[in-house]
């Protein structure tokens, strides 16, 4: 269960980009989270509100983006979406690859801020 | 920085407007990471990382691969556990410098704690350096840790489907490893069934069985480490 601290995290960052515009409130935090991060977005959203609490984002939503699984063929050269890791082949070929073009995000995309 | 007008506001707030901020939320760790990759790289140091579930058999894989390569090698380790020491005195009896990290209530090493644990030690004095993670199959997936290679873990009382159940740790890592071949028949581990299934969520990757107990396979595991320092 590290995604409290992934949350601490994302209230530093929202807290630091708030600071450096002088303070504004944020009122969303928006994030990409791809399902091979190795962060649970059910988990992500009850320790957001944990980290929230009394902290400037005490009133903030967190967004969440998710993402699909992106393979790249070395047979074919495309690039293709897969359902699941467990479907890491090619849909044309059928060839298996570990090749991951996406599919790790694990980032704040957007503020939702004040203004 | 892109201004995004308020109607893509989520909040439903008038006054609102979004910006975007690309960064990536383990960013202090991934540069963290990127400066012990690039300490090691300097020192001449290859670094292996071993991540299982709790049980597995790490700590004694580890302690004989100490002992069998700390004639050949300068070889340290760094073992991470929630509480105690008991894996760090395990490892010294193998002579070689070892250091334990205690993480308290943290599921995971990261690459800070790695950092701090390698203060006073020297790197142009070692070749090759093993950091054991918590036992954990889940959070250590999401912490670059700086290393050269990714070990996962896995014994034959667990289970063939183990892969299945923690896709992305497997994924993440570059060699599997199936401990406690000795038990393979007792626990009626089925070896082909296993290897489909960490080929479904990491395909191409190799994988070794061995037995710390018998030392069976122990060798092609040892020759994987050197061929991975030679090849620095």
């Amino acid at each position: 269960m590290h995604e409290l601290s992934i949350a601490l995290s994302l209230v530093d960052i929202a807290e630091q980009e708030s600071d450096r515009r002088g303070g504004v409130q944020v009122l969303a935090v928006h994030v990409k989270l791809g399902p091979l991060s190795g962060v649970v977005k059910e988990a992500l959203t009850s320790a957001y509100e944990l980290a929230r609490e009394g902290s400037p984002l005490a009133d903030s939503q967190l967004v969440i983006e998710e993402t699909p699984i992106v393979i790249r063929c070395p047979q074919c050269q495309i690039e293709s979406t897969v359902p699941s890791i467990y479907e890491l082949c090619c849909p044309r070929c059928g060839t298996p690859t570990a090749d991951i073009v996406c599919g790790r995000e694990l980032e704040v995309t957007a503020l939702e801020i004040e203004g | 920085m892109t201004v995004i007008p308020s109607t893509s506001s989520t909040t439903g707030r008038a006054q609102s407007r979004l910006v975007q901020v690309r960064t990536k939320i383990l960013k202090e760790n991934d540069v963290v990471a990127r400066a012990l990759r690039k300490s090691f790289e300097d020192a001449g140091l290859y670094v292996i990382s071993l991540v299982s579930s709790p049980g597995a058999g790490k700590t004694m894989f580890l302690e004989k691969t100490l002992l069998a390569l700390r004639d050949r090698f300068r070889v340290a380790a760094l073992v991470g556990d929630l509480a105690t020491d008991n894996d760090a005195r395990r490892l010294a009896r193998s002579e070689v410098p070892v250091k334990q990290i205690t993480t308290g209530t943290t599921c995971h090493l990261e690459a800070e704690m790695v950092r701090t644990a390698l203060d006073g030690w020297d790197l142009n004095d070692l070749d090759l350096l093993f950091i054991e993670n918590v036992g954990n199959l889940v959070c250590p997936a999401s912490y670059d840790l700086g290393e050269n290679l990714r070990l996962v873990l896995f014994s034959v009382t667990e289970g063939e489907d183990k892969p299945l159940k923690y896709p992305t740790i497997f994924n993440t890592a570059d060699l599997a490893v199936i401990t406690k071949s000795d038990l393979a028949q007792a626990a009626e581990f089925d070896p082909a069934l296993a290897t489909k299934n960490i080929q479904t969520v990491r395909p191409g990757m190799p994988i070794l069985s061995v037995s710390a107990k018998t030392g069976d396979g122990m060798n092609e595991w040892l020759s994987a480490v050197v061929t991975g320092v030679a090849g620095l």
